[in-house]
């Protein structure tokens, strides 16, 4: 059985600014990586980029929208993913504006922190 | 200094700011960098060319300087370097060959594209066209939009934190989303001339020039994208409306409306340009918001003695149907108010929610307050200006409704 571990927390609470942060894994992530590897149950991980860099879109009478910052409403629940490579943002809205869940729903884009 | 030193690096300032930033972002990627470095440029200028003289080609010397500038700090800080900066320096030096005057066209509209772009808030938009296209500072923004300053550098930090990160490229849209991004560049221009019309002339000089700032970035906007009629409705539009400035508000700072305006202080090189320019775009054949609004505004400084209400009622009827908007028809009621009389026109205003988006709009009890003079029903008519003045933002606005309100209850 395959499972998503979704990591919440508060981004307000970190001292260190985007800048200085996350210029290489902290140890701890690194080694809880090298643990549930050997384990054998590591399917992939990443890091997200803070909510500010994330924009959500919306499709609506068939029109994109598009706002910068994340999920805003609270009725709506994380439903899926997807893991895309796109070229810049322009091609990453084009697709999640496919995702079927963009009609009725909202798609949130977030980069990934590459490491 | 010398008075021409000093106006030359001004006028270089305008003309080449915007194009002198737009060249560094897409040589070095890094929009800090390439601000400093152009700030570095007219640094220099301001030294230099009192003692060497005026450049023939002010342009090209100010690229230059500013992109030597990014290639020695890019070498310097290469101890502890980013991705961004050696890029810089690589981009810098396989470039040497080319001279800076052989600026690839399109850097200008690539910039403009990425400050409008849809995934950042209409905020930032604004704050960054002003900041990397027109080089206003950090705290002239601030003021222009009455917010303190650090908050105003920290939207900015942000915006361009977002860009970097989520890879908001740096390009001209493609063809199938042209149309719909055009429009948010449009957008922002037009904000900013009507943040700076709307400011009380005189009392605020940083407000006021961003009409001028707005003309200038819709200037460029129609010279790179020649066939973009909204961008040449654009600019007619906003030039009709600054062609009347000098006319708008007597030495006491108050409004004087159109129809009592000193028509020789209105600018007619202003108003040649808007006709030249809404002519141009009324040939393209693809009628829009901004080409309607400019026709309209050309009604009203056209050279007869009367205005024709009938034509620009008729020309509010389209761009409503083009975007149905409160305002909008607020302002065919009012056309119409003039075309066929008051009573036609307060029919119309009826149909205008009080409660709607205009809620808290003192143009609407205002134009009640107009047509209910016109009627004679004068307790109604102050009733309504007593509205209007209560909502009014502007104390200029305020004097005027305030002498209207006197008018009918005397």
């Amino acid at each position: 059985m395959r499972y998503l571990l979704m990591i919440a927390l508060e981004e307000s609470a970190s001292s260190r600014t985007p800048e200085e942060d996350g210029q290489e894994m902290q140890p701890e992530y690194a080694a809880f990586m090298k643990d549930i590897a050997e384990r054998g149950v590591l399917l992939g991980g990443e890091r997200l980029r803070l909510t500010t860099d994330a924009t959500t879109v919306r499709v609506r009478n068939g029109e994109t929208l598009t706002t910068d910052g994340p999920f805003a409403e609270t009725k709506e629940q994380l439903a899926g993913y997807f893991l895309v490579d796109c070229k810049d943002l322009d091609e990453a809205i084009e697709v999640a504006a496919q995702i079927p869940g963009a009609k009725d729903g909202s798609i949130e884009v977030r980069p990934i922190w590459e490491m | 200094m010398t008075a021409d030193v000093e106006a030359a690096v001004s006028e270089a300032f305008h003309a080449e700011w915007g194009r002198i930033v737009a060249t560094l972002v897409r040589l070095t990627g890094d929009w800090d960098l390439a601000e400093e470095c152009a700030q570095d440029a007219f640094a220099t200028a301001l030294e230099r060319w009192p003692r060497d003289g005026i450049p023939r080609r002010a342009g090209a010397w100010l690229t230059t300087v500013a992109r030597n500038r990014a290639v020695d700090r890019a070498r310097r800080e290469r101890v502890g370097e980013s991705k961004t900066r050696e890029v810089a320096v690589m981009a810098a030096e396989s470039d040497e060959s080319v001279t800076a005057e052989e600026e690839v066209p399109d850097d200008r509209l690539r910039l403009m594209f990425t400050c409008c772009h849809p995934a950042l808030t209409f905020e930032a938009q604004v704050a960054l066209t002003l900041r990397t296209l027109a080089g206003m500072t950090t705290p002239e923004i601030a003021h222009a939009f009455l917010v303190p300053e650090a908050t105003m550098a920290q939207r900015l930090v942000r915006a361009k934190r977002k860009i970097r990160n989520a890879c908001i490229p740096f390009a001209v849209p493609p063809p199938h989303q042209l149309v719909e991004r055009t429009a948010a560049v449009v957008a922002v221009i037009y904000l900013l001339f009507n943040e700076g019309y709307s400011a009380s002339s005189g009392t605020d000089l940083v407000r006021r020039s961003l009409t001028a700032e707005a003309i200038r970035l819709g200037r460029v906007l129609c010279t790179l994208m020649p066939d973009e009629p909204e961008a040449l409705g654009l600019v007619a539009l906003m030039l009709f409306h600054d062609a009347r400035s000098a006319a708008r508000v007597n030495d006491n700072g108050d409004i004087v409306v159109l129809s009592e305006q000193d028509r020789t202080l209105w600018d007619p090189s202003a108003i040649e340009e808007g006709h030249l320019r809404l002519d141009a775009a009324t040939r393209l054949g693809r009628p829009g918001p901004f080409q309607m609004q400019a026709a309209i505004a050309a009604c009203h400084v056209s050279d007869g003695k009367t205005t024709d209400w009938v034509e620009i009622a008729n020309l509010y009827d389209h761009l409503f149907a083009m975007t149905p908007s409160a305002v909008i028809a607020l302002n065919r009621a009012v056309a119409v108010s003039m075309s066929e009389g008051p009573e036609a026109g307060l029919v119309l205003l009826d149909r205008i929610a009080p409660d709607g988006e205009l809620r808290e709009y003192h143009l609407l009890p205002a134009a009640r307050a107009d047509m209910l003079r016109r009627l004679g029903r004068r307790s109604e008519a102050a009733e309504a200006y007593r509205r209007a003045f209560d909502l009014a933002a502007t104390d200029a606005e305020r004097r005027y409704l305030e002498r209207r309100l006197l008018e009918a209850t005397a």
